[in-house]
């Protein structure tokens, strides 16, 4: 029997999923409804043989898309998933020499703070991945948080021989990351291959004024999804899975340039926001 | 390792600092097109506002902490496509302090690149990430020597580099895929021959690549099926883990290690379960069913009869140590072999290993960043492969205050398989209580040694809770488990309402005896101090626990007790202050077959506990080796 790339990178997560489950006491599973937050949905409920055995957490700043909001109210119900809606912070509550899109991304940081604190939570499942952008690339599978939430990535735990940090002093909150091997290309294929739902926002459409700009009727989609008003669709017209993986394979666009925190805005500020316990 | 093209490798670019690990990524992400739109003009434009030269390093080096200090602190990943395959490249760093983010990046790799600077030459890190490789189990190995402009494209400095390295890459048994001079600061030998060096005919970087193999666990070898959890989400009773190597099928029979249970795979479970597989293999998360509900947990390893991996206690193992504090013998430290965590110390350190020179040297510990050989003792047996066998299940990990901080690869070389000695269902003629699974050889197995009564019995001031402490001390710091029970800690609680008449004395000792068998049947050796003047009583105790019991006469006559009358009893019961005292007004019963006698009267103290000694190893301790033995006997025999 041979096994492919995606097979491989299945069975990691797999594993990775059980490992934290069997670790870690009080856990829980960001869900954004983007597509790589549903791909580990799928992979949880391969692990685990058809069910979320956690609690699923949205941080809502109540700015995303409406595609979004619809997808969550269908999904929740049709997977009968164990839901949890927290309402973020205002803006007023996130350091104001941060640039704006980054105090959204703050408000989302400081939600989740809340919703670990509320529900006593030691562990969060996250579905970053290591090609999306430089700082995500140190990342440990099993990650380890300070009690206020931040990350210190100068000092991290080895990790090898697939023996993760399952063992940590009280206070520490771990983050676990069964997407770190998977690039943007292995994340379509998957869902094509698998059958997973998406918002449609990710195909290709025409775009007139979109939050009111003015996009002057191109043909565009959404690469990464994000808040109203900080996340635009990129110039494109994969309006199919396979335009999508074809538009990837040949891409050398960023991911996240869509999403102006980041390069564009201030090389740091994604660093800073790590730091302080972001996704 | 199969030969595949098309899957995606692991690389590694290790090195001393400073030997251009960075720059050499920098340079192949350009050279290959595998730069994202941007980035080479946004790292332009930071050198740029820094005030200085463009540099191929700070592709890789994104955080802002690295740049400041100019070294690469932790392993990034960047993916690279060259015309045959994708690959993912593991920058490590070179810096000795990071030592733990080289090995989290290198033991994933499938090859590694070791990068020398041909104008600084081997550096103490060249040689110790060589060694670490071949730890870790990187067998693939190109090596780089760098910076070949600044040595003038000098083909003798190249060669005079390629011969020392490959002395020592042998030395260690690393066989090196090939040596490729390079500038990677000026692009020579990367993608292609550079025109600088006519006279180096081989491989470029990139040609050199697409000569590695990808690893994959290996579905030839015997099953390895580990466990990671049971789940009982609904009706069904699955368990879930990964098989390491091999293949199972419906039907197979299973056999569960260290428990050596088995039973047969009823099915295979899986979500959606339209796809229920008839079959598995190497590298599949999966979950199963059984058709006997056998214990199992986290931890057992499930494999066919026929090459079971071995259940032991001890084995050797090479380790490589990264903890804060030093690792020592005589601690009990977390490792986690496999899924199974389990508690387990450093019995000998045999030597520590200089991974320069590979001098071999004594050592009471092991320090922070280096190699050592030793003999780890785990609490109760684990499932083990030797690392040359089956690497999945031949190296573990240390755990110290909450952090994996060691890993250590194993040899089974000298060391017997214990299955048989601790099956329930294969049964050995040594056997005579199998009690819920846990036989007294499973815990001599354990513990080093068969737990046991040395029954003391003597005069008053004869000697007894000298030797007993003493005795107790040296026992322990054998690493034995032992325990004295005497007077002071049975008279207060357990017999405080006992005085001293016949009645009151023999319950006493009856009372001593029965806490006695249940420590030595936990598997301790019990050391008991009491007169015990009567050998009826003795007698009575010797049957509660016939096998642990060893009667051991502590002999002095009466006159040297007396003499030494170390607590004025003996002047105190002259006086007839003490009623009933053994030897004055109450007898002594010798005993007339002891299995021991001590004789303090013509022996030293010291001469006393080593002949104490000497029997507890001849009694206790030999036995357990005649175990492991009689293990490798049946081994042999085919069970």
């Amino acid at each position: 029997m041979t096994h492919d790339h995606l097979d491989k990178l299945e069975a990691q997560s797999i594993f990775i999923f059980r490992e934290a489950f069997h670790a870690i006491d009080r856990l829980a599973m960001l869900w954004s409804f983007g597509k790589d937050s549903n791909v580990m949905i799928h992979l949880a409920r391969k692990a685990f043989f058809g069910r979320v055995p956690f609690p699923l957490i949205h941080c809502d700043t109540e700015l995303e898309m409406d595609e979004v909001y619809a997808f969550r109210d269908r999904y929740t119900k049709e997977w009968d998933v164990n839901f949890i809606s927290h309402l973020c912070p205002p803006i007023e509550a996130t350091d104001a020499t941060l640039p704006p899109a980054a105090r959204v991304a703050a408000r989302k940081t400081l939600g989740l703070k809340e919703v670990i604190e509320k529900y006593g939570f030691t562990g969060i499942v996250a579905g970053i991945r290591r090609d999306e952008e430089a700082t995500r690339a140190k990342e440990r599978v099993f990650s380890p948080r300070a009690a206020e939430g931040g990350w210190d990535a100068k000092d991290q735990p080895p990790e090898f021989w697939d023996q993760f940090k399952t063992d940590f002093a009280p206070g520490t909150s771990l983050r676990i990351h069964p997407l770190l091997h998977w690039t943007e290309l292995d994340i379509w294929q998957y869902i094509k291959r698998e059958n997973i739902p998406i918002v449609p926002l990710y195909f290709a459409r025409i775009y007139g004024i979109f939050e009111g700009r003015n996009l002057n009727g191109k043909l565009m989609r959404f690469r990464s999804l994000g808040e109203k008003g900080i996340t635009w669709p990129i110039e494109s017209s994969a309006a199919t899975l396979d335009a999508i993986i074809e538009e990837l394979k040949v891409t050398k666009v960023s991911e996240r340039s869509g999403r102006p925190m980041g390069a564009d805005e201030d090389e740091s500020s994604f660093e800073r926001l790590r730091a302080d316990g972001y996704m | 390792m199969t030969k595949d093209k098309k899957q995606q490798l692991k690389l590694v670019i290790v090195g001393h600092v400073d030997h251009g690990k960075s720059t050499l990524v920098g340079r192949l992400l350009h050279d290959t097109h595998s730069l994202p739109e941007g980035k080479f003009e946004a790292i332009q434009a930071s050198c740029r506002k820094r005030g200085m030269a463009f540099e191929w390093s700070f592709l890789m080096d994104a955080l802002q902490a690295e740049r400041d200090q100019g070294i690469t602190i932790d392993t990034t990943q960047i993916w690279l496509k060259t015309p045959h395959r994708n690959i993912v490249i593991i920058d490590a760093p070179g810096h000795k302090e990071f030592l733990k983010n080289m090995i989290t990046g290198a033991a994933q790799a499938d090859a590694a690149l070791v990068l020398i600077d041909a104008h600084e030459g081997i550096r103490e890190q060249s040689k110790r990430h060589g060694y670490l490789l071949h730890l870790l189990g990187v067998r693939q190995i190109a090596v780089l020597v760098n910076k070949m402009d600044m040595v003038k494209y000098d083909e003798k400095t190249f060669r005079t580099i390629e011969r020392e390295y490959r002395d020592y890459l042998k030395s260690i048994g690393i066989e090196p895929t090939c040596f490729i001079p390079i500038s990677a600061r000026e692009g020579d030998g990367i993608t292609a021959a550079s025109a600088h060096m006519p006279w180096y005919k081989g491989a470029s970087v990139v040609e050199s690549l697409d000569h590695f193999s990808v690893a994959a666990p290996d579905e030839a070898l015997p099953l390895r099926f580990s466990i990671q959890d049971v789940y009982k989400f609904d009706e069904r009773r699955i368990i879930a883990g990964r098989i390491e190597s091999g293949a199972l099928s419906v039907g197979d029979t299973l056999l569960f290690s260290p428990t050596n249970m088995q039973a047969k795979v009823a099915s295979i479970e899986a979500w959606p379960e339209n796809s229920k597989p008839a079959q598995a293999t190497a590298g599949q998360s999966i979950g199963i069913t059984l058709s006997d509900q056998i214990f199992v947990e986290r931890g057992h390893v499930a494999s066919h009869v026929q090459g079971a991996p071995m259940i032991t206690n001890q084995f050797r193992a090479r380790l490589f140590w990264l903890g804060k504090k030093a690792l020592e013998p005589g601690k009990r430290y977390k490792i986690k072999l496999g899924t199974n965590e389990i508690l387990a110390e450093i019995k000998t350190i045999e030597h520590v290993i200089d991974a320069e020179t590979l001098a071999q040297m004594q050592a009471d510990r092991v320090e922070r960043g280096n190699v050592a050989e030793v003999v780890m003792r785990t609490r109760g047996v684990v499932a083990v492969d030797d690392f040359n066998a089956n690497a999945r299940l031949g190296r573990f990990v240390i755990v110290q205050d909450y952090d994996v901080a060691g890993g250590g690869i194993i040899g089974m070389d000298g060391f017997f398989d214990q299955r048989a000695a601790v099956s329930p269902q294969v049964k050995s003629k040594n056997i005579f209580d199998v009690d819920f699974g846990v036989t007294p050889e499973s815990r001599a197995l354990a513990n080093g040694h068969f737990g046991g009564i040395l029954w003391f019995t003597g005069l008053s001031g004869s000697g007894k809770s000298t030797l007993a402490k003493q005795l107790q001390k040296r026992l322990f710091d054998k690493g034995y488990h032992v325990f004295a029970l005497d007077g002071d800690n049975i008279r207060k609680g357990l017999n405080r309402d006992l005085g001293f008449s016949p009645q009151d004395r023999s319950e006493n000792i009856r009372r001593v005896g029965e806490t006695a068998a249940l420590f030595a049947q936990a598997g301790t050796i019990v050391i008991s101090s009491f007169i015990s003047p009567y050998r009826e009583d003795r007698r009575r105790v010797r049957a509660i626990a016939p096998e642990l019991f060893h009667n051991i006469y502590i002999k002095a006559s009466l006159d040297a007790c007396e003499k030494r009358d170390s607590k004025g009893l003996y002047k105190q019961a002259r006086a007839g202050k003490i009623a009933e005292f053994t030897g004055i007004s109450a007898p002594y019963e010798a005993p007339e077959n002891p299995d021991l006698i001590i004789d303090t009267e013509t022996m030293s103290v010291e001469h006393c506990v080593n002949a104490l000694i000497k029997y507890v190893e001849h009694h206790l301790v030999e036995p357990v080796r005649n175990l492991e033995m009689e293990a490798a006997d049946y081994r042999g025999t085919g069970i």
